[in-house]
């Protein structure tokens, strides 16, 4: 059987080769397919792995309280808020927590200008402790201070990207932008971050949390999120369970009524990418085989014509002794090795194409191809191969040697 | 016993509602080393019976003995196997295999009995030898003459060393020059002791042979040695 599984490669080999441009347009449906899903696959697994890295720098022990309404209570007009009573209680009543912050994004207007140059960037009122929870350094000047905070201080911190959009100075320190109507004094400018899921993490403007409460007005409504970040010392489960039930009780949540606010830590937003990753390939992936099924159809087609231009070679060997299994794997193993072959390169282009389409986005991550692709691409190239191609080869093998000599 | 022994062999076809009876009661008997010629005009059932002979079709009902063994009854499979083992086919048309060279074509029966490839291509070179192409094994069929490529089918039936050589019309696409080189390779491989079956319907090529065996209506009509060659020559 092992010898008759070589003797039909090297004959399949040879009729691929001999019909060479014939052979390539044949498995070109293979081809598209395959290279399409490996090009997709490169690049998503080429983000996760970057988004991966990201997260992980942030620190995989902190963690964001942000207010949750469902989505009925949302239609009915209500609005779950959390306050700055709710951050004074996780401060004052859960242990393990090195440095706890507010942080209040700007609802009205996230319009910045300098001089004639206006841009829009994420505005957000918090404290001193978000330089430690959030992981963000002054390359120069200095971060907002708890002073700040307690007098109101008119003064802001910025990320890269707003100094370039602003065409700011390269040492912006002292200079003053007008932020919803009233001025603020550059005092820090922060070290580059980069991207983190097409999202500039530079383009940030940080004032003081009570500064941003006044300039918002209506304070008894404010909605804010509280950012902490976990002691080394302790464990990131106990504190996200203590977190919650000081909140339930302080908001006087019932037993058995669901949480009006969420606890996200970086393994669930990890968790987020996986699935919407996940989703993504589960979508391709049904687009792909349809293409594969197409090229299937194709190399049976093609090779049901080789059969019929071969129906007298075919009647010559088995004239000579070829017994039915012979003619049987020698036409289906050039069905698997045309759609195989068609896989092949298909990793190749779609790899290519990944590299091409990764490098040509600004600050997207190179592509990763991991080998499960590429085996389950040639996997499933092989298999539509051995569908495709049993119904021409049984068709061979099943011609009457007479006729199939007679066959003009 | 007989290399070949048929016994009523009958060979019946359908065709639309009626019925025609190719071959109606065949019994011959056909020794080592013997050199038969089928002849006959088109009609009377030489080429079925030359596809029974080749075990290339079943018989309709009797027996059919070929080198010790029934093959009357055998799967497809089966009469496969006797056909690389015991018989060596000559064609008219010579049904080369057009994409492979000379020495490949006669390599290609030994891949049916599992033949590993230098022993493979050993016997080949052999055989191309015997028929003296050994300088042109690697030119493709439509490289090479009629009498050449016939040359090379001849070698790919002797490479298997079967108990018969089956010729159908083997001279009937050459010239006469070429006619006669192949008849005297016939008249060597003879000579040399393999059993040879020709189905022709030229006199010329017939008279080559030990024996005539005419048929006529799917019946033997006469079944004669030929003549000592000297008297053919006076007529």
């Amino acid at each position: 059987m092992f010898f008759v599984i070589i003797e039909s490669t090297r004959s399949a080999l040879a009729s691929i080769w001999a019909h060479g441009f014939r052979s390539f347009l044949t498995t070109l449906g293979i081809v598209i397919g395959v290279a399409s899903v490996i090009a997709v696959i490169s690049l998503t697994q080429g983000l996760r792995a970057s988004v991966g890295e990201q997260f992980s720098a942030l620190g995989s022990n902190s963690l964001t309280i942000s207010a949750y309404t469902p989505l009925q209570d949302q239609i009915q007009g209500r609005r779950a808020r959390l306050t700055p009573d709710d951050l004074e209680i996780i401060e004052r009543r859960v242990d393990g927590v090195a440095s706890i912050t507010p942080l209040l994004y700007a609802t009205r207007s996230s319009q910045i200008r300098y001089g004639s140059q206006t841009t829009f960037s994420q505005i957000m009122g918090t404290g001193y402790a978000y330089r430690d929870v959030g992981q963000f350094y002054v390359q120069t000047g200095r971060f907002l201070a708890n002073s700040d905070n307690d007098t109101r201080r008119r003064v802001a911190v910025i990320g890269d990207a707003v100094r370039d959009n602003l065409n700011l100075p390269d040492n912006p320190i002292n200079e003053y932008v007008e932020l919803g109507g009233e001025w603020f004094r550059i005092v820090g400018l922060l070290e580059p971050k980069g991207d983190i899921m097409g999202f500039n993490q530079d383009d940030i403007v940080l004032v003081p949390f009570a500064t941003m409460q006044s300039i918002q007005g209506n304070q008894a409504q404010t909605d804010i999120q509280i950012q902490l970040r976990v002691s080394d010392d302790a464990d990131v489960e106990s504190v996200v369970n203590r977190v919650e039930s000081v909140l339930r009780n302080a908001r006087g949540i019932e037993p058995g009524q669901r949480d009006d606010f969420q606890i996200q830590t970086p393994e669930q937003l990890m968790e987020t990418v996986d699935n919407v990753i996940g989703m993504v390939t589960i979508v391709l992936g049904g687009i792909v085989s349809i293409s594969l099924l197409v090229g299937g159809i194709g190399i049976m087609n093609i090779m049901l014509v080789s059969v019929t231009e071969r129906t007298r070679e075919i009647g010559i060997c088995k004239a000579i002794g070829a017994k039915r299994h012979h003619i049987l794997l020698q036409f289906l193993i050039e069905a698997v090795v045309l759609s195989m072959l068609g896989g092949l390169v298909g990793v190749a282009a779609g790899y290519g194409l990944g590299m091409l389409v990764a490098a040509n986005i600004p600050g997207f991550p190179p592509a990763t191809v991991p080998l499960w692709a590429v085996m389950l691409a040639l996997g499933f190239s092989g298999f539509v191969g051995v569908l495709f191609g049993i119904l021409p080869a049984g068709k061979a093998a099943n011609l009457d040697p007479i006729d199939a000599l007679r066959y003009e | 016993m007989a290399l070949i022994e048929l016994q009523d062999i009958t060979k019946l076809y359908e065709m639309g509602d009626q019925t025609v009876r190719a071959l109606d009661g065949i019994s011959i008997r056909i020794e080592k080393n013997d050199y038969v010629a089928f002849i006959g005009s088109s009609g009377s059932g030489k080429s079925t019976m030359l596809n029974i002979l080749g075990c290339l079709d079943r018989p309709t009902s009797g027996r059919y003995h070929l080198n010790e063994q029934n093959v009357e009854n055998l799967t497809p499979n089966e009469l496969a196997g006797i056909r690389n083992h015991e018989i060596g086919f000559i064609f008219q048309s010579f049904n080369l295999l057009p994409r492979a060279t000379a020495l490949y074509n006669v390599m290609q029966p030994l891949i049916y009995r599992n033949v590993g490839w230098s022993r493979r291509k050993a016997m080949a070179m052999e055989a191309l030898r015997r028929v003296n192409l050994a300088e042109r094994v690697n030119h493709l069929p439509n490289q090479l003459s009629g009498g050449q490529r016939q040359r090379v089918a001849i070698a790919r039936a002797l490479v298997t060393n079967p108990s018969i050589l089956l010729a159908d019309e083997p001279t009937g696409n050459l010239d006469s020059r070429t006619t006669t080189e192949i008849m005297q390779l016939f008249d060597e491989l003879h000579r040399e002791g393999h059993t040879l079956i020709l189905v022709t319907h030229e006199d010329e090529i017939a008279r080559h042979c030990k024996r005539i065996v005419e048929m006529k209506d799917g019946r033997i009509h006469r079944d004669v040695p030929t003549e000592p060659a000297d008297k053919q020559v006076s007529n």
